[in-house]
């Protein structure tokens, strides 16, 4: 089994190959409902109802957004673009589509199973910073945030490097190897959906409680540990369809090289599991469920870069690093950073996103690829993070993203929904705020 | 302190970019890159700081 070797080209697919990818792309939305079980699971009883239709409602308006103003800027590959010229090169830097949902129907339809997969990936994306804003996080302000990044910062990211941008041009204009590569949306989704967590977080603030004005700050456990770890079951399924299907559509891949696309993303989570459940066993005494959750989401987040690139020996290297870092930034993050992200969105999607990135230059066997990946990190952290943020916060000055106190208090379910999730079930009075 | 940090990072974008134009030389071009990344490093560590500061000063 040899890794793919990405070329510049796009080729046309055969109807077999296209076959394939379209039933691919049927089986990856299990990935986006592996997510949004996690999310649930991970907050708390009284924000559960909230939290699942949170997950529901961002899918829908990014997928609107998307289609009405996203899809053009994002583009195709072969689509026109919006180019300038800097130093004899040219930098694509926005897709020139139709706007308003024009061409979506009429485009060649190897133009729209990626347009298919871009608005699985924009689902995916904004249901991100959902799960980091868990329990505080309005559902107006999460549609709001959502409908931001799947008209305006979603799409960017996807054009240049999804859409053949100046990212993905990087190796036809200045010799780094085949361009920024990203074929499962490590960057696109998962590093860009983990800093817009971070923004998220920042705005929101820690939940009630969480950071006590003496001691550590207090444990607030997720409340359904089955639909955590069933969720990380069903992602499974969606991520060896999602990242076979982006090998085939952004890396070119034939159907030869499918097979170990999927191992290598096998390999990439059982790697992060097993390395997460050593150290929390180490750290601990006894394993942590949540934590090898978030490391075994974390592996899979890892091989979206890298899958298609590196052989199954280096996947599972790769799984190994993002399962024993998983649980120490986890830790990091919280206890010294006073960072409140309940799903552990920033460790597990930008960190392990980041991650594989950087594993698919090291291993990718192209002369420069290293440096394309660096660019295209600088890109997602110097140039994202900052308008993200910049974003989110004009936004929560017209859209509060943190619910009130009184609200908080009762929990989301009550006071958005008007019910809660498990009305048969009596909710515990908070004993842990201090 | 969040801010300047935040405004600080995109300095370092604008390092990676210059890079890959100015140095057609890999090791160079690398080197200059990482620089890129190690400014956008420090800017986000001035934004974390920032905002434990700001957490600190508002805990209940």
């Amino acid at each position: 089994m040899t890794p793919i070797t990405p070329s510049p080209l796009v080729p046309v697919l055969t109807e077999a190959v296209f076959a394939l990818t379209l039933a691919l792309l049927f089986l990856a939305p299990l990935a986006i409902a592996g997510v949004a079980l996690i999310n649930v699971g991970l907050g708390r009883s009284r924000s559960a109802a909230q939290s699942l239709l949170g997950n529901l409602a961002l899918l829908a308006v990014s997928v609107i957004v998307f289609a009405l103003v996203g899809a053009t800027l994002a583009g195709a590959p072969g689509a026109a673009g919006h180019s300038f010229q800097l130093a004899g090169k040219p930098w694509n830097w926005l897709g020139a589509g139709p706007l308003f949902l024009g061409g979506l129907g009429s485009a060649s339809p190897q133009a729209q199973l990626t347009l298919l997969f871009e608005f699985l990936a924009v689902a995916l994306a904004v249901m991100i910073p959902w799960g980091s804003g868990a329990d505080r996080f309005r559902l107006t302000a999460g549609c709001a945030a959502a409908a931001v990044l799947a008209a305006l910062v979603f799409p960017l990211a996807a054009h240049w490097i999804w859409g053949y941008g100046w990212l993905a041009q990087l190796g036809v204009n200045f010799g780094l190897g085949a361009g920024f590569l990203d074929g499962g949306g490590a960057a696109t989704v998962h590093l860009l959906g983990g800093l817009s967590a971070l923004a998220v977080v920042w705005i929101a603030g820690p939940r009630r409680g969480k950071f006590p004005k003496e001691g550590l700050s207090t444990a607030l456990p997720g409340h359904n540990a089955v639909y955590v770890l069933f969720g990380c079951l069903v992602a499974l399924v969606g991520w060896l369809a999602w990242n076979a299907a982006g090998a085939v559509i952004f890396l070119h891949a034939s159907l030869a090289a499918l097979p170990v696309t999927a191992l290598n993303t096998l390999l990439s989570a059982s790697g992060a599991l097993a390395a997460t459940f050593a150290v929390t066993r180490v750290r601990f005494g006894k394993p942590d469920a949540s934590l090898c959750a978030n490391g075994w989401l974390a592996g899979l987040v890892a091989s979206s870069a890298c899958a298609g690139l590196v052989t199954p020996g280096q996947a599972l290297f790769v799984g190994i690093v993002a399962g024993i870092a998983t649980p120490l930034m986890v830790e990091l993050l919280e206890l010294a950073l006073s960072i409140d992200d309940p799903s552990g969105a920033v460790t597990v999607h930008a960190a392990g996103g980041l991650w594989g990135l950087l594993a698919a230059g090291f291993f990718a066997p192209l002369p420069g690829q290293l440096v394309a990946q660096l660019v295209g990190i600088a890109t997602l952290f110097g140039l994202m993070l900052p308008v993200v943020y910049l974003l989110f916060w004009l936004l929560n000055r017209f859209v509060p993203f943190r619910v009130d106190p009184d609200g908080e208090r009762i929990g989301m379910d009550l006071h958005e929904l008007g019910g809660g999730a498990y009305p048969e079930f009596v909710i515990h009075r908070d004993e842990s705020y201090r | 302190m969040k801010y300047a940090g935040l405004l600080v990072m995109p300095a370092g974008f604008f390092l990676s970019i210059a890079a890959i134009l100015l140095f057609p030389a890999p090791a160079p071009r690398a080197a200059f890159v990482l620089c890129g990344l190690a400014v956008e490093g420090l800017g986000l560590a001035v934004a974390v700081r920032g905002h434990m500061e700001s957490r600190g000063g508002s805990r209940p």
